[in-house]
């Protein structure tokens, strides 16, 4: 079954490693994500593709626990809606990333953890392709061992 | 030039059926008017602040067709703070003598809702369900709360003082007392935040009638005089609302900013402020605004809260109306409300809700997307 970024060039996929695609200032040296049309810090528009660190630490966290309105585009109903965790991981000393995270039980996220960037489902849409995503899994639990909670 | 404040007036805040939001401007201007003993041809010019509405300046149609000069801005949360500001710029100036500040709004239940890219965000952001304000306090106040150990009790008992004070308040949108234990107890929405430790989108109204100073007394014994008005951006380091990143090198919030500049503008300092109005989108909010307005410092609030300092009859008393969480936030009048409560308590005519020993300079803040504050300080 083919599976599809839900946007393109945000990750890199298909990938064994996938990294996530920002964007760094050739005049200042400011990292972004994703990668901007220009520099957030000094207003270059020489801003250029760069891919960032696959591992960080978890900076701050919270949980979605109730289905965002519109445009959100997971699929779900009220009913069917799981809560996902959402966090910013810093990677490497570069930048603070905004991502889902594998689990949403916060008794499982410490300020500090280590996380990777993995690529997990996110929707199946009506002609079977699944649309993926990056998130960020603990590297303790690795993918396998990670609560899919959040994603479906 | 200085400015001094002659008049207020509120539509209740709540929800009000078919009531538009350009009749319940008109009410709260009405009510402003009659608060400043003059009639609407003599407003020389106004600012009007709305979310919903386009046009604010179409209340003028219930007020009287008079020609006058009506200018409409929108700036996020911090919408009712930037007519302020202008009105009183305009006064400052010497353009103009006497105009009114109004905000209106009449917002859908639940969560706001715009495009992502608008906010220059990612055209993904909201299809992938990052574009909650609501998620970014919950991430703000849960890393405070590492930082400087706060507690989630805290963030309760700040919720339950301003329901409490909200029950105070005729005008309020939430007037029963909620306890500490039912909001750690109602649904959690964004870890840590629970359900009551948030404020909601609802309906309202305000309007505020500013004069130069020197002529404040034609129009009452007791003005209001107001000492500053700020308003400040984020700078590039700010952990800011809709943003897929942060810097690694941390800048202050543009509270801080806005805070400070205010503090110089006044000629003033946080020790010398007698009542606080703070942007309590979530209790969290409250508490992190306090350090950022110079208030206490980061980890403070653990003690104040408890020992009831941020009470009504307490040393430094915040959100005294009941706040965001008790009054709802329509967003064009919010801040207006703020200045309306300022300007009770400061008169002594708060009632039930009066911070005792005559207070003389209240302190209003507002903070939103995607990371704008707007401080005014105002003085008897």
């Amino acid at each position: 079954m083919a599976s599809v970024p839900f946007a393109p060039d945000v990750f890199t996929w298909p990938a064994d490693e996938p990294q996530l695609v920002g964007g760094r200032c050739g005049e200042c040296g400011s990292v972004t994500f994703p990668q901007p049309p220009s520099c957030a810090r000094c207003g270059s528009t020489a801003v250029e593709r760069h891919l960032l660190p696959r591992r960080g630490t978890l900076w701050t966290f919270t949980t979605q626990e109730f289905l965002p309105k519109e445009p959100y585009a997971s699929g779900e109903t009220p009913e069917t809606f799981r809560p996902y965790g959402v966090g910013l991981v810093q990677l490497g000393d570069e930048v603070r990333v905004e991502g889902r995270l594998t689990t949403a039980d916060v008794a499982r996220l410490e300020f500090g953890m280590e996380m990777e960037v993995v690529v997990v489902p996110f929707r199946i849409d009506a002609d079977g392709t699944e649309v993926v995503t990056y998130a960020f899994a603990p590297v303790d639990a690795g993918v396998e061992g990670a609560d899919q909670a959040g994603e479906r | 030039m200085s400015v001094a404040i002659i008049g207020v007036g509120l539509h209740p805040f709540g929800r009000f059926g078919d009531t538009s939001a350009i009749d319940m401007g008109a009410v709260a201007i009405r009510a402003a008017l009659a608060d400043a003993g003059i009639t609407w041809p003599d407003v020389q010019f106004a600012f009007g602040g709305s979310f919903e509405v386009d046009n604010p300046d179409a209340v003028t149609s219930r007020l009287g067709l008079t020609g006058i000069p009506f200018m409409d801005v929108y700036n996020g949360c911090a919408t009712a703070a930037s007519a302020l500001q202008l009105t009183a710029d305009a006064i400052r100036s010497g353009q103009f003598d006497l105009g009114v500040a109004v905000g209106m709004d009449k917002h859908a239940a639940g969560a706001f809702t715009s495009d992502p890219v608008d906010y220059a965000a990612p055209p993904w952001y909201g299809e992938m369900g990052y574009f909650l304000t609501t998620k970014f306090f919950a991430m703000k106040i849960n890393r405070y709360m590492h930082d400087h150990g706060i507690s989630a009790e805290t963030l309760a008992r700040v919720a339950a003082k301003n329901y409490r004070n909200g029950a105070l308040n005729p005008n309020a949108f939430r007037r029963t007392p909620v306890s500490v234990e039912d909001i750690l107890a109602s649904r959690m929405l964004n870890h840590p935040l629970t359900h009551y430790m948030f404020c909601a989108p609802d309906e309202g109204a305000a309007a505020v009638v500013l004069c130069r100073a020197d002529q404040a007394h034609r129009y009452t014994s007791t003005p209001v005089y107001l000492r500053a008005t700020t308003l400040r951006t984020r700078r590039y380091g700010a952990f800011e609302v809709h943003a897929s990143w942060a810097a690694v090198d941390q800048d202050d919030a543009p509270t801080v900013y806005a805070s400070r500049a205010a503090y110089e503008q006044a000629g003033i300092g946080p020790e010398d402020v007698d009542v606080v109005q703070l942007q309590d989108t979530d209790a969290g909010a409250e508490v992190i605004h306090l350090a950022e307005n110079g208030f206490c410092a980061d980890g403070d609030q653990e003690r104040l809260v408890a020992d009831g300092a941020t009470e009504i009859d307490g040393p430094l008393p915040v959100n005294t109306d009941g706040g965001l969480i008790a009054n709802g936030e329509p967003i064009g009048a919010s801040g207006l409300r703020q200045v309306h409560e300022l300007v009770l308590q400061l008169r002594g005519q708060a009632g039930d809700r009066q911070v005792p020993g005559s207070p003389k300079v209240g302190y209003a803040q507002l903070y939103g997307a995607p990371g704008t504050a707007g401080v005014s300080i105002l003085t008897t």
